[in-house]
């Protein structure tokens, strides 16, 4: 029987290794993708504590972060590109203009 | 009649302001017409208003011309009025008089300079302050006249500001007036602290009613005055200015430092002769201040070679002559003697102008001599005024003067006081007569020492400035005989600003003038005139008969002679009292004070927030990934503390 616990446990695995992969690659298409994966692990949550609670507005609610998530996909990758137009490099290492 | 006051000083106002907009665009002649003819007109409005007064009957004669109320604050409140009694009539008519034919007189004078126009400008601005002072129906407004012949001065003294001695000369006096009207401000101040009200005719009325004789305040508020006396009339120890006052055109120096704006202490204490009554320990220390001036200036008037020096430290002496009177409470006879050396003090200036101005700007009289040929009417002039100011009867300095000695000899002052003053005042007397006539001896006979160059063009000046000559030539003579001595009824002097100082009197203490005995003043005029006459003749002797007696002298008394040559060297001392002390004070105040004290405190905050600045923005790596891992251990620390 898998219970609610399973999902949680899960979901948290996803997110710290999301966060651990904003936090330490080094190619920012990486790190673009990790963040997708925290956005995942969310949306378990959500789904998880739907079913559990007979609710579908959790469900509803992963929708929206789907869509947001395409959206900034999007946007992410356009970034990317512009940056390795004028930088030639996708290392975040490599990219500290905005040191003070 | 009276209402003519307002015309007097509004005359010289709008030539000021009609010269200020369009004069440089003018020629010379218009601006010499315009300037000398505002004095003139200026002139007959004063004689039409002093007529007007003397019609009034006698001992009423106060007309108080109320314009309109300036300053209303509280309970003070100042009016622009003028107030025209007998004491100021005379002070008009010698300023305009006087100052009309300096003016006529500049014209000629100033001829060809370029500062032409400015030149006017300042002249008439400076007219028009005198007659504010002298006019002014209050403190305030005497003030304000007073600040205005001290900007004047400093304006016309550096007029060829691009000379460094005249541009430093400015300076000097306006800055030692600076320190005499310090003292005149306090006192007015205490006066509108006291009174409320710093109009005259009110102060006066109240003074004897609040005031014992003698009292603190009084002693303290009259000393003040005379401390901004002293700074304008050139009395020991502010007197520095006035000789090196010569660096300004010799018309200037005729005009303000001997006929007019030296003589403003003098009217301002002979004004306020009712709170100096009620101080005999403040009129003791004019008229010994004054004395020890008179002497002081005298001696070393008596070595002096250039020409104008010489006449500005007479100037500085008489003007000693003048606070002795009004120390030992003769203000008439004060007044008498302000009016005559007006005369023959402008006289002398200009005849000097005019010697200048022959010899191609030549002052060193060493380098004169004979010059009595060449310029007759300067010549006679300037003899008859040295005569007057030695005080050969019956020419006007000898009325003026032997009146003041008088009056010393028989003043009330304790200790005998009196005696000593009349002493060192008939000292004074025969140095006068002595450095006069070693001026006119070594200007205008003997040898002629001139440069050949210099003599070639020298000549005798034009009618535009001989004729001003003869004109003060003639007031010199016989201006006296408006104040004969001895016969006190034919004495106009007397009966004229008699009212004026008596209604004083019967507070104060006794003045000179009660005590007449008719002995003792032929015993002592016989004496003067013995004493003039001595100056002179020795004067004589040694300038003419013995040419070289200036290196025998030096050589026996080589130490007076340098003390007197070097004016006691006063400048000296202090240069080293106060000048050198207040720039080296200035000068640490400048390097450490405001630039390391306040400039360095001031960066100092700028540079420490640079470099707080600089240290914060060390934590701005530009690594996004260093933002996000402090962002995600934010969030572990508040999920900790909302958690445990």
């Amino acid at each position: 029987m898998i219970t609610l616990s399973h999902y949680l446990v899960l979901s948290a695995i996803l997110f710290t290794i999301g966060v651990t992969g904003v936090l330490m690659r080094k190619n920012v298409i990486i790190i673009l993708l990790s963040i997708e994966l925290m956005l995942t692990a969310v949306n378990i949550n959500f789904i998880a504590f739907s079913h559990y609670m007979q609710n579908p507005d959790g469900q509803v609610f992963v929708f929206f972060v789907m869509t947001i998530a395409a959206a900034e996909a999007t946007l992410g990758l356009a970034i990317i590109v512009a940056l390795f137009r004028n930088l030639e490099t996708v290392n975040v290492d490599e990219i500290n203009q905005m040191k003070g | 009649m009276t209402d003519a006051i307002v015309l007097v000083p509004l005359f010289p106002l709008l030539a000021v302001l009609a010269n200020l907009t369009f004069g440089r665009r003018l020629s010379e002649a218009k601006v010499g017409i315009m300037a000398s003819g505002a004095l003139g007109a200026s002139f007959l409005a004063s004689i039409i208003s002093v007529v007007g007064l003397v019609r009034m009957e006698s001992g009423n004669r106060v007309v108080e011309m109320v314009l309109y109320e300036w300053i209303g604050s509280g309970t003070f409140s100042a009016d622009i009025g003028f107030l025209l009694d007998p004491l100021s009539a005379v002070m008009i008519l010698v300023v305009t008089g006087v100052g009309f034919l300096i003016h006529v007189y500049s014209v000629g004078y100033m001829h060809n300079d370029p500062g032409f126009a400015r030149y006017f400008l300042y002249l008439n601005l400076f007219v028009f302050a005198m007659l504010l002072l002298v006019l002014g129906n209050s403190y305030l407004l005497l003030f304000i006249g007073w600040e205005g012949v001290g900007l004047c001065s400093y304006l016309l003294i550096g007029f060829w500001y691009h000379k460094d001695s005249a541009a430093d000369a400015g300076k000097k006096a306006f800055i030692v007036n600076r320190i005499g009207d310090f003292g005149f401000m306090l006192g007015m101040l205490f006066i509108a602290v006291t009174f409320g009200t710093l109009n005259f005719t009110k102060v006066f009325a109240e003074a004897p009613h609040v005031f014992e004789s003698g009292q603190g305040m009084v002693v303290l508020i009259t000393l003040l005055l005379f401390v901004g006396a002293c700074g304008k009339s050139a009395q020991l120890p502010l007197h520095v200015w006035l000789p090196d006052a010569m660096e300004g055109p010799t018309p200037v120096s005729a005009l303000i430092h001997a006929a007019t704006m030296v003589t403003a202490g003098v009217y301002m204490v002979a004004r306020s002769h009712v709170l100096f009554d009620l101080a005999p320990a403040t009129l003791l220390t004019v008229a010994i201040v004054g004395t020890l001036t008179a002497l002081f200036a005298g001696t070393i008037a008596l070595v002096q070679n250039d020409i104008k020096r010489v006449l500005a430290y007479s100037t500085v002496s008489q003007l000693g002559y003048m606070f002795l009177a009004l120390g030992v409470g003769a203000y008439t006879a004060a007044i008498f003697h302000l009016m005559t050396h007006a005369f023959f003090k402008a006289l002398l200036f200009l005849g000097a102008g005019s010697v200048i101005h022959a010899l191609s700007d030549e002052q060193d009289i060493r380098k004169m001599g004979g010059l009595r040929k060449i310029m007759p009417t300067t010549y006679r002039t300037f003899v008859i005024a040295s005569l007057a100011i030695a005080g050969i009867p019956p020419l006007a300095g000898f009325m003026s003067k032997d009146e003041i000695l008088y009056s010393a000899f028989n003043s009330t002052h304790p200790g005998g006081a009196g005696i000593l003053l009349w002493l060192v005042g008939i000292l004074t007397a025969f140095m006068t007569a002595f450095y006069m006539f070693r001026l006119v001896f070594k200007t205008f006979h003997g040898e002629s020492r001139m440069d050949p160059e210099v003599e070639k063009h020298a000549h005798e000046s034009p009618r535009l400035i001989t004729a001003p000559l003869t004109i003060l030539a003639f007031l010199s003579a016989v201006g006296g005989f408006l104040g004969i001595p001895i016969f006190l009824k034919a004495n106009v002097m007397h009966n004229w600003l008699g009212p004026v100082f008596e209604a004083a009197a019967e507070y104060g203490h006794d003045t000179a003038e009660a005590v007449h005995s008719l002995g003792t003043e032929l015993g002592l005029m016989g004496l003067s005139v013995l004493v003039a006459t001595g100056g002179i003749l020795l004067a004589l002797t040694l300038i003419l008969r013995r040419p070289n007696i200036t290196e025998e002298i030096r050589s026996d008394f080589s130490f007076l002679y340098d003390l007197f040559l070097n004016k006691w060297w006063v400048d000296e001392l202090y240069d080293i009292v106060v000048v050198n002390p207040l720039r080296k004070i200035s000068g640490m105040f400048w390097t450490e004070i405001d630039g390391k004290g306040i400039d360095g405190t001031l960066h100092g905050i700028g540079r420490s927030a640079l470099r707080s600045g600089g240290l914060l923005s060390k934590l701005q790596t530009g690594f996004v990934q260093n933002y996000a891992l402090s962002m995600a251990a934010g969030l572990v620390l508040m999920l900790i503390w909302v958690l445990f």
